[in-house]
């Protein structure tokens, strides 16, 4: 009865399981080839590039223009965020700034699409855990958010909306108006959200104690985003490296200590209602003025390394653009925060159970396409 | 009690009994004819009823998730659930090229056959029931549990990892949980003092035994909810699917008629332990009566005996939705603490109490 | 650390180090032959501590390889981006960082993967991206793929 090989139980009686790429709880296309010991998890290889696009060669014909919005395919739950990264590192090379009133509206849109991305994350984690109805909670915010997308940008998840010097056209007149009651709607929500999946003791169960990552760990694997902080290390790119006037606004720095995944859950939780805040300072305050600044039509940077890092919902996003003089990017390299923390995970499930397994993926918000680029 | 309704489900069965006693004569072909006639019954409406959940599932999922639910397919999207039986009877059945054929063929049909059985002494309205086997609720504990080897057999035989895991789960957890169901049964009989399921209804008819029981019996009706979620495998209990762990579990390999089978045994479990749980602690087809208020006992007495059992059952099996749409699944180890730490010790000392309870005569 | 104090203080701990400043980094540039001793430095001394590596990359310049680490310091908030040239770009060799800090070993894969450069006593080099039969490697300059469809 030996169809597979000898790939089943290894010499030392262990159990090799492959997640994936077709699996429930890898979110898409990843594979985690897993060694169990009975139910313990002994082990855990990751294999990747299942949709390995090589967007980093792709860019490397494109223009300075173009290459921004290949990149709304990586963490496509972050589309705007990424498209910023790339439009900032443009104008770190150009030498500009994008008008006050871009810089304004490229936080409330990338302050959305984080609210939408934790969104995502909270029903994923409540469907990953086997309770299912979170799931259609988070997308009837979602899609109040989505929508606002729609009207301003034309596109609804990779919105393309980032251009060098500014935004791609100016926002729509309802967006303030919808803004604000997709986030009022979406406060009164969040105590919903609570209810349902906080203070569950089955979910409690589930996360406290499980996937503890510690933050000598956290740092030499390079892990950033709500998943580090959970472990007591700071490094919110929008404090430590403030893009886009994120200086100007108020908003804390969510850190916990416990760096389980109840403490990554609670992290995003809080982060949803700091995005809150700023939105709620910035929607009545956007400055009049023009949305772009006066771009040549072909782009050329100067010869030199450019190196621009933002905060994605699931960490730091660094595009590290090499320019020889040409129209297109000599080499783009994205360092992309699902591939660091991705990293982490044997070390965070090593000792536990399958179920913790599926908890640890759940809340370090795992996004394939951002690992595989 | 008189009977008030001359139109009863006994007293039609009766009436066919004794037209085919009249017509045939011979009182061994009549009772294989009655035989026949009892399974065709049970399959026609164990399918129906499997029908109805199917379709309270998804509207009470609808209904917790705020959506709509099935709505396109005949009235309300009551057809929906014929659909897609039909769409499941024409997918073709693959059958893994590593698997153990006999066994992998065998193991929905002793899912279903095991379900199936255990609706023998289940008392569906007064004076109708298939067999008032005389140890009834012992015979219920012993059936229920044989499903367990099909679940086994279908991981086994699947020759996948998942499915092996999942039906290991299974071992694990319907051996627990049996223990907390049994012991929760035997506090009923301790205080009936018979296994038969006709005493036992009879003797709630003044009171259930969920009210007559005092807290001991409250606690036994909620370890038996509890431990007969998990043995039906649903969620919060249902590791040996578990969707998100192991793609399914025992059932990852099936498909077509055979996975539609495992569906169909679920929805039988779900209705016999209900029906179960109704029958013990909630008076079967008793109907709701209330101290001395004999004007509102007499109008209950005019709902029919089996619209009760219908009602009490569809309330528990309301219940045990509501669970599986609410709360996240366990981990497989605090699924087996539940059980050994909690439930187990709990409904040992609760044994103690009932005991002392029917001794003394303290009970209503 | 300012850019002047770090130079200052990596010349003490290299003295064969260069620096380029075009940049809005600090560049670091390493001959291969000591780089992994200043590396382990970069991380174990107390006045660089530079305990985050964000960033693993290579560049291929057509004529040779360029190995880029940006490092940063949690603690110090202070950081330069270490370079080495790697020449021979058919046997592009370099000591692994994978023992000072565990996020290079997938970085490191997947540079192996693209570029074909060989991290000598990395515990685990195979491709990460592609198939392990996969002919070339796609980041390099002069790659060329028969499928590929220039526009």
């Amino acid at each position: 009865m030996s169809l597979l090989g000898e790939d089943i139980v290894t010499e030392d009686g262990l159990f090799v399981v492959n997640m994936g790429p077709q699996h429930p709880s890898t979110h898409g296309v990843l594979h985690l080839k897993v060694w169990l010991d009975g139910e313990t998890i002994h082990k855990i290889e990751p294999h990747m590039g299942y949709i390995h696009r090589s967007i980093e060669k792709m860019s490397e014909n494109l223009s300075y223009r173009n290459f921004i919005f290949a990149t709304s395919r990586m963490d496509y739950l972050a589309a705007h965020i990424n498209n910023e990264a790339c439009a900032l590192a443009v104008e770190k090379g150009l030498g500009i700034q994008a008008t006050p009133r871009a810089k304004v509206i490229r936080i409330l849109m990338g302050e959305l699409t984080r609210l939408a991305s934790h969104q995502l994350w909270w029903g994923c984690t409540g469907l990953d855990l086997g309770a299912v109805s979170p799931f259609f909670y988070a997308f009837r915010d979602r899609e109040a958010i989505n929508d606002i997308m729609e009207e301003t940008c034309g596109a609804r998840l990779t919105q393309n909306y980032v251009v060098p010097g500014g935004v791609m056209f100016d926002i729509h007149p309802n967006f303030q108006k919808r803004t604000k009651e997709a986030i009022a709607n979406f406060k009164r929500n969040l105590t919903d959200y609570d209810k349902l999946l906080t203070g569950n003791v089955i979910f409690e169960n589930r996360t406290k104690g499980v996937g503890i990552l510690t933050k000598e760990d956290a740092i030499s694997f390079g892990v950033t985003g709500p998943t580090a902080r959970a472990s007591g290390l700071s490094c919110d790119v929008r404090k430590w490296f403030p893009y886009s006037g994120y200086e100007n606004v108020e908003f804390d720095e969510i850190l916990a200590t416990e760096g389980d995944c109840f403490a990554r859950y609670m992290c995003r939780m809080a982060e949803m209602r700091q995005s809150v805040r700023i939105i709620e300072q910035l929607i009545d305050n956007i400055p009049e003025g023009d949305f772009q600044e006066k771009t040549k039509a072909v782009i050329k940077l100067p010869k030199g390394e450019f190196y621009q890092r933002v905060e994605t919902p699931r960490g730091e996003l660094g595009v590290f653009i090499v320019s020889d003089g040409a129209a297109s990017p000599y080499r783009v390299k994205y360092r992309s925060p699902g591939f660091s923390n991705l990293s982490a995970l044997s070390t965070m499930a090593k000792g536990g159970k399958i179920g913790d397994l599926v908890a640890i993926m759940a809340t370090i918000d795992l996004v394939i396409p951002d690992i595989d680029r | 009690m008189k009977t008030v309704l001359t139109i009863s489900l006994s007293s039609i069965a009766g009436h066919i009994h004794q037209w085919l006693e009249k017509a045939i004569g011979n009182p061994t072909i009549v009772y294989l004819i009655d035989m026949v006639l009892v399974a065709v019954c049970l399959l026609v409406f164990l399918v129906l009823l499997c029908f109805f959940l199917g379709w309270m599932e998804r509207k009470v999922a609808a209904f917790m998730q705020i959506r709509l639910g099935p709505n396109r397919v005949g009235p309300k999207g009551s057809m929906q659930i014929v659909a897609d039986t039909v769409k499941l009877l024409f997918k073709e059945g693959l059958t893994p090229a590593a698997s153990d054929k006999f066994l992998f063929h065998l193991a929905p049909m002793i899912v279903v056959i095991a379900s199936m059985m255990v609706c023998a002494p289940l008392a569906f309205a007064k004076d109708f029931q298939i067999f008032d086997i005389s140890i009834g609720v012992l015979y219920v504990s012993a059936v229920s549990s044989l499903g367990i080897i099909g679940i086994l057999m279908a991981g086994w035989s699947s020759y996948n990892k998942y499915s092996l895991l999942g039906a290991m789960r299974s071992g694990a957890q319907i051996v627990s949980y049996e223990l907390s169901i049994g012991l929760s049964l035997i506090s009923v009989v301790i205080m009936v003092g018979s296994l038969k399921m006709s005493d036992i209804v009879m003797s709630q008819s003044d009171g259930w035994w969920i009210w007559k029981g005092h807290i001991p019996m409250i606690i036994s009706f909620i370890i038996f909810v509890v431990a007969s979620t998990a043995e039906i495998n649903r969620a919060p209990f249902d590791l040996t699917e578990a969707e998100q762990e192991l793609t399914g579990g025992f059932h990852t390999e099936y498909s077509g008629m055979k996975f539609a089978m495992f569906l169909l045994s679920e929805y039988i479990n779900l209705f016999v332990v209900s029906a179960i749980a109704a029958t013990l602690f909630l008076g079967g087809w008793m109907p709701l009566h209330i101290g001395h208020l004999q004007s509102f006992n007499h109008i209950m007495d005019y709902i029919p005996s089996s619209i009760w059992f219908m009602g009490k059952t569809m309330f528990i099996i309301f219940i045990i939705m509501w669970f599986r749409w609410t709360f996240p699944r366990l981990r497989v180890d605090q699924l087996l603490n539940l059980e050994w730490k909690y439930l187990l010790p709990i409904s040992m000392v609760n044994i103690l109490l009932v005991t002392l309870m029917a001794i003394m005569g303290w009970h209503f | 650390m300012n850019k002047e104090e770090l130079k200052s203080a990596i010349t003490g701990i290299l003295p064969e180090a260069t620096f380029d400043e075009s940049g809005e980094l600090l560049n670091v540039i390493v001959p291969s032959s000591g780089f992994l001793q200043f590396m382990t430095n970069l991380m174990s001394k107390k006045e660089f501590d530079m305990n985050y590596l964000y960033c693993l990359t290579c560049i291929d310049w057509k004529d040779h390889f360029m190995m880029v680490y940006h490092l940063l310091s949690r603690n110090h908030k202070h950081e330069f981006v270490v370079k080495v040239k790697l020449e021979n770009r058919d046997q592009a060799e370099i000591e692994t960082v994978c023992g000072i800090w565990k996020t290079a070993e997938l970085l490191e894969r997947e540079v192996f993967d693209l570029f074909g450069v060989t991290f000598l006593h990395h515990p685990d080099l195979r491709r990460l991206f592609l198939d392990e039969d996969w002919p070339g490697f796609p980041l390099r300059k002069d790659y060329v793929d028969e499928n590929m469809i220039e526009i």
